[in-house]
């Protein structure tokens, strides 16, 4: 994963309330190899009828450009699919800004460079009030954690070490890695000290 | 310094902890099943080998078929992928052919996999189920998947704590499912978000071990990191003897250890709950998240009580799942019945609906999937699954099924089922299925009416089981 700093983009609203990752991503997708892209999946069922066909008047149909989604509360709820992600990402989607995310989903978004950034409920519904149905420019700064939509300038919540991991791009694997022995002489531990915490039969 | 048990199971898995407060966890088991496919991909494509496969078991649940073959060629490949990545690497997998296959928070117990005192870690959020033995157990994502079997560790921050208090005694015919929704009611989806919950008080202590995993498994409906409950002689007695469990001088070892793990006297919570389980009526959900739960004696809410904006999603709500505001609850009618998932398919939720159904006829259609092969035969032993098929319903094999919709098994557009799954939300039984949530008698209360019912008048003259 690269890590970035700022990005500016296009924001819209999109005025629900728990979207869940069932939603994000129907589980019949989910079959898929990453390597064929799941944008097309994203919101699927709410993006397209029972035929197939997109329906119109549907945000992301409207505004398929858009990089930068204002919801509401406990966005990402339910399945820790990281499907969900995949699909936002893939259709270019780079930070969902909202009161409250799903945990697993938070933790996700950000090992996939997607930005999960908590604003108030009152802010965020000024901010959905303010979009409308149409689009604005939006300028995103994780440094300061701030973030510009339109004409408002607004601090945003994040974890500082979900902050750092975004703007640097950490792997995870690499950096435990490094902590080898550690975790090699914990293991001789448990063997020794207590060793019904290992499956019987297994070692 | 009195210590909480989600302070005691941290220290006991914490290998290090960095400065910004991030701690590096062991992990004591891993589960994966068919969707792990991204994270094994994802260490093939870095040539890694998995670290721990001693303590890595497959599982194929998600996609298991519940009757004859896969149903799709997809279908078929998921579940095959999961048998080449587990031989690859060594990893015992409970697949298709294992007598000991099912869901996975099922048989994690079930096989003595699951222990007091363990971090268990599996790519699925309900892993939450696992806690109810006092361990700490959390659902996680592809790419924490990909790092687990690389490393056998696992990067956490330390959540809140929150204890959750339940006095007073449940009325007959109301259980754990009851609480959950009843608690997720009152504390909303995103109630417990950044906490572990420590389940606690005498209602809690004198609940089964399958009652405590469907209230821990709910836990993350509710938007909790953890669901646990410390273990006690219940717990004990339910593990000894099984196949993966300590045995021998691991045993005693084993017993030591988990005596010390109940929370201090004093211990301090950043957050506390009181319920009284008395107050609890049976629930049912209305919409679309676990949240829009009431009891089954109520009505849909009606409008008058939201602003505009909440007015106008409330009303979206009630349109995909057909229901008008102020209807009563027991007048919803219903299509079909499923009775199945990791929260209520273990042998008490089978026993519990069959103890409404016998010797009465199902107005709907309905599957019964058992939550494992194991719990599939000792049912039939015990004569349940005779009648279930006296009543009208289908008898199927172990796995998912219509919980996600995943194995081909689902609930077709607009039709409304009552199920003792664990989320009602849009298209998650299939596109389009309007789905109830509630316990396994109330399901089966249900299935006897034709429409939502409160199952307390059917038990007249029966025991709850
Ligand atoms: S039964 Fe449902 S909730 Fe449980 S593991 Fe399977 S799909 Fe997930």
């Amino acid at each position: 994963m690269t890590g970035w700093s700022t990005h500016e983009g296009i924001a819209i609203a999109f005025d629900r309330e728990s979207v869940d990752t069932d939603q994000l991503i129907p589980a019949r997708f989910m079959s898929t190899p990453r390597s064929e892209g799941y944008g097309d999946f994203l919101l699927h069922d709410m993006r397209y009828d029972g035929e197939g066909r997109p329906r119109p008047e549907f945000p992301l149909n409207r505004h398929p450009e858009v990089s930068v989604l204002v919801t509401r509360r406990n966005f990402g709820s339910g399945s820790s699919r990281e499907a969900a992600v995949y699909a936002l990402v893939d259709f270019g989607i780079r930070a969902v800004i909202a009161p409250s995310f799903g945990d697993i989903f938070a933790s996700n978004a950000v090992n996939n460079g997607l930005l999960p950034a908590r604003v108030d409920a009152d802010t965020v519904d000024a901010l959905i009030g303010a979009l409308g149905e149409g689009e604005m420019d939006a300028l995103i700064d994780l440094a300061t954690s701030t973030l510009k939509i339109g004409e408002s300038t607004l601090p945003f919540d994040l974890d500082p070490v979900w902050r750092e991991k975004l703007i640097e791009g950490w792997d995870d694997i690499d950096l435990t890695l490094k902590y080898r022995n550690e975790i090699a002489s914990f293991r001789r531990t448990i063997e020794e000290e207590a060793h019904w915490r290992l499956p019987a039969g297994a070692g | 310094m009195q210590r909480t048990l989600l302070d005691k199971l941290w220290d006991a898995h914490e290998i290090h902890r960095r400065d910004d407060g991030v701690s590096l966890l062991w992990v004591d088991r891993h589960l994966v099943h068919e969707g792990s496919h991204h994270a094994f991909a994802k260490i093939a494509e870095r040539g890694l080998p998995v670290a721990e496969p001693g303590l890595t078991f497959g599982v194929a649940d998600h996609y298991a078929p519940t009757r004859g073959k896969p149903a799709t060629s997809a279908i078929a490949r998921m579940i095959d992928t999961l048998s080449k990545n587990t031989r690859q690497h060594g990893i015992e997998c409970f697949g298709l052919d294992d007598p000991r296959r099912g869901i996975v928070h099922v048989i994690g117990p079930e096989q003595g996999l699951t222990l007091p005192g363990l971090l268990i870690n599996c790519g699925d959020s309900h892993t939450s189920t696992h806690g109810a033995f006092g361990a700490l157990a959390f659902g996680i994502g592809a790419t924490e998947v990909a790092h687990v079997l690389a490393t056998q560790t696992i990067w956490q921050t330390k959540p809140k704590s929150l204890k959750m208090t339940v006095t007073g005694d449940f009325g007959p015919g109301i259980g754990a499912k009851d609480l959950a929704l009843h608690w997720i009611s009152e504390l909303g989806a995103d109630g417990a978000r950044g906490h572990a919950i420590e389940y606690s008080g005498p209602a809690v202590r004198g609940l089964s071990m399958e009652a405590r995993m469907t209230l821990c498994n709910l836990s993350i409906e509710g938007g909790a990191r953890f669901g646990m409950i410390a273990p006690d002689e219940t717990t004990y007695s339910y593990i000894k003897g099984r196949r993966y469990a300590p045995s021998g001088a691991d045993w005693d070892e084993a017993i030591n250890a988990w005596r010390a793990l109940p929370s201090d006297a004093g211990a301090r919570y950043d957050r506390e709950v009181t319920i009284d389980a008395s107050e609890i009526a049976p629930v049912v959900t209305w919409g679309t998240s676990p949240e829009d739960a009431l009891p089954v004696t109520s009505t849909v809410p009606t409008l008058e009580a939201l602003a505009p904006k909440q007015a106008e999603r409330f009303r979206s709500t009630l349109d995909y799942m057909g229901l008008r505001p102020g209807q009563p609850l027991e007048q919803v009618a219903i299509d079909e019945i499923f009775i199945g998932s990791c929260t209520n398919a273990r042998i008490e939720d089978l026993r519990a609906a069959a103890a409404v159904l016998s010797g009465r006829q199902a107005r709907v259609p309905g599957i019964v999937a058992p939550g494992s092969q194991g719990i599939k035969r000792q049912a039939e032993e015990e004569g349940l699954d005779r009648i279930f098929k006296d009543a009208g319903l289908e008898w199927v094999g172990a796995g998912c099924s219509m919980c996600v919709a995943m194995n081909g098994d689902h609930v077709e557009p607009g039709r409304r089922c009552a199920s003792t799954t664990n989320r009602n939300f849009r298209g998650r039984q299939g596109p389009g299925a309007r789905t109830h949530l509630m316990s396994p008698a109330m399901v089966a209360a249900a299935a006897v009416t034709g429409h939502l019912t409160d199952v307390r008048p059917l038990l007249d003259g029966r025991s709850a089981a």
